[in-house]
């Protein structure tokens, strides 16, 4: 969001979508707690709550952080560490899986 | 351009005149003194982690006997008699390690030239956020405080090696505790420091500089920027985890049944030692790349400005630099072959790290070629740069067979790697910054460093170094086992090669007494030397070209710079003088 | 001497120094939980059961040693206090002082009611000698939301600094520190966003 000032009647905008992201946090999490109490197999649970927990983390960095109107270059940096995180985490499994074919999380 | 050593009275008046000795040189937030104090500390870690290795090398030399000299001055706990114990021979290995890392060239390529030379050649006017740069250095201060105090706790400094690789460390003495406490703080400082040259860097480049115009120091600071930011947290989470393993007894590095002088350890177990080299080498591969990228940064500097003509392919470097960044995430698991990997994932980091060579050579060979054609001033930094490139080269080649896990599985714990990695931080990166030390001494204190002593230096430096680890690599070849205490002489593979031990020491210490003319020369030019022009080397970069040597006080520039051109422009056609700074504007230059 | 684009954006990159530098930061951060995370993903993998033995009790869910409803109520007291973070800056950024401060003081609340129902539930765990010590699985919850509730606090300290000696600024620079409360909101955001995946991951898988 650049700094040129926010004239009053756009921020009364943010804030209603504000209040919406609010909202649409706080059913996910219920979501998220009532799927967990169905004891779904283990693969399907953890895609159910993987899914609602990025939508989640896509909202908060999205609207509250400003993400969705940001500079580019603010950007590059969020899908660049990403990036490098989602590699990390890939290597690491296949790696384990590679080593003696565990599975991995019954998949 | 000799005006600009008359600093107009009253400039800096609001912030320069009335500071107290403790906010100007202690607790200063003027990125100059930073840079400074950076230098200082970490030349003197530089020392005192050389001093660990010229002891470890008597060990080596002459396995059992007393130290001469010095011996007495040791405890009863280290070297009873001035013979040293293996205990202490450990410690040695561990903290010789550390701090040439972590306390030493890291600092010094990063911290100390850095933050002197970067927000001078971007035309800025200090670092973006200075008090951010000063709590930086404090506490990368405090970190190295409590790494020297290591070595007064019971039972000593950390002994499980630089990488402090699990189960070991976990079950080691209370230094490891102190290692890892020290580590947190070293690699928040890195942080610390990372954000604000990132910022800096793209923040604060003067009017004109687009990141193609600026200097290709500026451009490896940039990449080993970000390779500190990313790469440094996974090894603190692994520090959380290890001190948590070893106050909180907790097992993230303890496997189940580890059995510890014949009796299993109590904790619950189900823990990983892999899972410890995975997030240390996910650092620590990057962390080559910090250490050899600023040096690369450094002799393309001294390169341009004594073959006086633009760089070769600076295009083509950049992009090399960029993707040897990106690269270095993806390779870390080359340093654990002899894990039991799988095949799929071997294949994978086989892969990336013939990679990731590519560039590596596309930065030598333009280095290379950018000597061809020049009329080369044979100066000390010259001399140094020029050290630089075929030791880099012997050591970027020898780490081939490292890559490759048929070969690396058989040479993996042998002195080769030794040989290996010291050929590309000694003589390729120490080389290196060294040779920014005489390059950039004129701008930091307006005086030059003596020419004689310097050449004396880089030659006894240059060949006493390759005596030194050139041996490594035959020992290695022949299989001598790196973590020996007693340089192998149990060992019937190791007795043709037992010869090189005593050349490899007497060598180490010959390179501490080609060191003394430098100390010297550093101390004696600092206020005697002859006095420097402004931009003493005739240099292109708005760091010689639009500030006095040295800089005036807070704020480097009286005006900031505005920037015409790319930043090596070297016997350009257009222009009478052999040289073209950037800030100099194109109608002035039609006045020549 | 004056360092430029401490407030203004730099025209060509479009933000000022702060907020790069916070961004920058975050994204060390992201790789600070991230090998956090990695380091979980690993043991779990490599656990034959998870949670596995629990004060002599084998387990098969997180859920059945962990407080699940104590966990959901921080998860939406974290929510709440995200959003009363960013009304405070929306309100000085409608040059409302007296409503920003009511919503900081509403943030600083929500993080102490956080840290208050984590110590319950520690408190919980430590009385029935559930120690990190016991398995991996209470070593994993006790370093990650220890580490994260340490980040809770650093969040609160710096939210206690702009309600009070920090708000000074608003009537010498308000520009300044409007920008400024965005910046520590950054941050604030991003500790909600952390345990935004830490509940899930640790409670109820």
């Amino acid at each position: 969001m650049s700094d040129t000032g926010h004239s009053i009647e756009e921020i009364k905008k943010h804030v209603r979508v504000y209040m919406f992201v609010f909202a649409s946090l706080a059913v996910l999490t219920v979501v998220t707690v009532v799927v967990g109490y169905l004891e779904l197999p283990f693969a399907p649970a953890l895609i159910v709550a993987l899914l609602i927990a990025t939508v989640k983390a896509g909202l908060v960095a999205a609207y509250f952080m400003h993400l969705v109107s940001e500079e580019q270059i603010v950007r590059w940096l969020v899908w660049l560490s990403l990036g490098l995180l989602l590699a990390m985490f890939l290597i690491l499994s296949v790696y384990y899986v590679d080593q003696g074919g565990t599975e991995i999380f019954g998949f | 351009m000799a005006d600009h050593a008359a600093v107009p009275e009253g400039h800096h008046g609001e912030d320069g005149h009335h500071e107290s000795f403790w906010r100007k040189y202690i607790f200063s937030t003027d990125h100059k003194v930073i840079g400074i104090q950076y230098g200082i500390t970490s030349l003197l870690f530089l020392l005192f982690g050389f001093s660990l290795v010229m002891l470890m090398r008597w060990q080596l030399a002459y396995p059992g006997q007393p130290v001469p000299l010095i011996g007495w001055l040791f405890s009863d706990d280290t070297m009873p008699g001035g013979v040293m114990l293996p205990e202490f021979y450990n410690q040695l290995g561990a903290m010789h390690g550390t701090i040439m890392v972590f306390l030493g060239i890291v600092p010094l390529a990063v911290g100390a030239f850095g933050n002197y030379v970067v927000p001078l050649q971007i035309g800025a006017p200090d670092m973006a956020f200075p008090k951010l740069n000063m709590a930086s250095y404090w506490v990368f201060f405090v970190g190295g405080v409590i790494m020297l105090g290591s070595f007064f706790v019971p039972a000593g400094a950390a002994k499980a090696g630089w990488t402090s690789y699990a189960p070991l460390s976990v079950i080691e003495s209370m230094g490891q505790t102190m290692w890892l406490i020290s580590m947190v703080f070293l690699i928040t400082s890195s942080l610390l420091g990372a954000v604000n040259f990132l910022t800096t860097i793209v923040q604060l480049r003067a009017d004109g500089m687009g990141f193609m115009q600026m200097p290709f120091f500026v451009w490896a600071q940039f990449i080993t920027s970000f390779l500190l930011l990313l790469a440094f947290p996974p090894l603190e989470a692994a520090a959380v985890l290890q001190l948590s393993d070893r106050l909180l007894d907790t097992s993230f590095f303890m496997p189940s049944g580890l059995v510890v002088s014949g009796e299993v350890v109590d904790v619950a177990g189900g823990g990983s030692p892999l899972l410890w080299q995975h997030l240390f080498w996910f650092l620590a591969h990057p962390e080559v790349y910090v250490l050899v990228l600023p040096a690369m940064g450094i002799v393309a500097e001294i390169i341009a400005n004594n073959a006086r003509k633009p760089l070769k392919g600076y295009k083509v470097l950049v992009y090399s630099l960029v993707f040897l960044g990106f690269m270095s995430f993806i390779v870390w698991a080359h340093h654990m072959f002899i894990t039991g990997m799988g095949q799929v994932m071997s294949t994978f980091f086989q892969t990336t790290t013939m990679i990731i060579s590519i560039p590596s050579v596309i930065i030598l060979t333009a280095l290379f070629l950018s000597l061809w054609g020049g009329s080369i001033r044979f100066t000390t930094p010259m001399l140094f740069a020029l050290g630089f490139l075929p030791m880099f080269g012997i050591g970027g080649l020898t780490g081939l067979p490292l890559g490759l896990a048929a070969t690396d599985i058989p040479l993996h714990d042998t002195y080769y790697v030794i040989g290996h990695f010291h050929y590309v931080v000694a003589p390729g990166t120490i080389l290196a910054l060294m040779g920014g030390i005489y390059y950039w001494f004129p701008k930091m204190t307006g005086r030059t460093m003596n020419d004689t002593l310097g050449k004396i230096h880089f030659w006894g430096t240059l060949v006493s170094m390759n005596f030194i680890f050139f041996p490594m690599l035959i020992q290695g070849l022949a299989g001598v086992s790196r973590r020996l205490y007693d340089g192998g002489q149990i060992y019937a593979h190791a007795q043709d090669v037992l010869v090189y031990n005593e050349v490899m020491s007497i060598a180490a210490w010959v390179l501490f007494v080609f060191q003394i003319p430098f100390i010297v020369n550093l101390l004696v030019s600092m206020k005697k030397g002859k006095a420097a022009a402004d931009n003493h080397w005739n240099a292109t970069t708005l760091e010689w070209s639009a500030a006095p040597s040295p800089p005036v006080g807070h704020g480097n520039f009286r005006d900031l710079p505005t920037v015409y051109r790319d930043p090596y422009e070297y016997s350009h056609p257009d222009h009478d003088e052999d040289y073209w700074p950037q800030d100099v504007p194109p109608a002035e230059a039609s006045e020549n | 001497m004056q360092i430029p684009f401490t407030v203004a954006p730099r025209p060509d990159t479009g933000v000022n120094n702060a907020k790069l530098g916070v961004w920058l930061f975050l994204a060390s951060e992201v790789m600070l939980f991230g090998g956090l995370f990695s380091a979980y993903i690993f043991l779990r993998i490599g656990a034959p059961e998870w949670p596995g033995m629990v004060g002599g009790h084998a387990y098969e869910r997180a859920s059945d040693i962990l407080n699940v409803p104590l966990a959901t109520l921080n998860t939406m007291v974290l929510i709440g206090s995200s959003v009363t973070m960013v009304m405070s800056w929306a309100s000085l950024a409608m040059q409302r002082f007296d409503r920003y401060r009511l919503y900081m003081g509403a943030t600083i609340a929500l993080g102490f009611v956080f840290l208050v129902v984590k110590a319950f539930e520690y408190g919980e765990k430590f009385s029935h000698g559930y120690l990190p010590a016991e398995n991996n699985f209470l070593a994993i919850y006790f370093v990650l939301t220890g580490l994260h509730g340490l980040h809770v606090i650093g969040g609160i300290l710096v939210n206690m600094y702009f309600m009070w000696p920090g708000a000074r600024m608003w009537k010498t620079d308000p520009k300044r520190f409007t920008n400024r409360i965005e910046i520590a909101g950054l941050y604030w955001h991003f500790v909600d966003l952390v345990w935004i995946f830490l509940f899930p991951t640790i409670y109820l898988l």
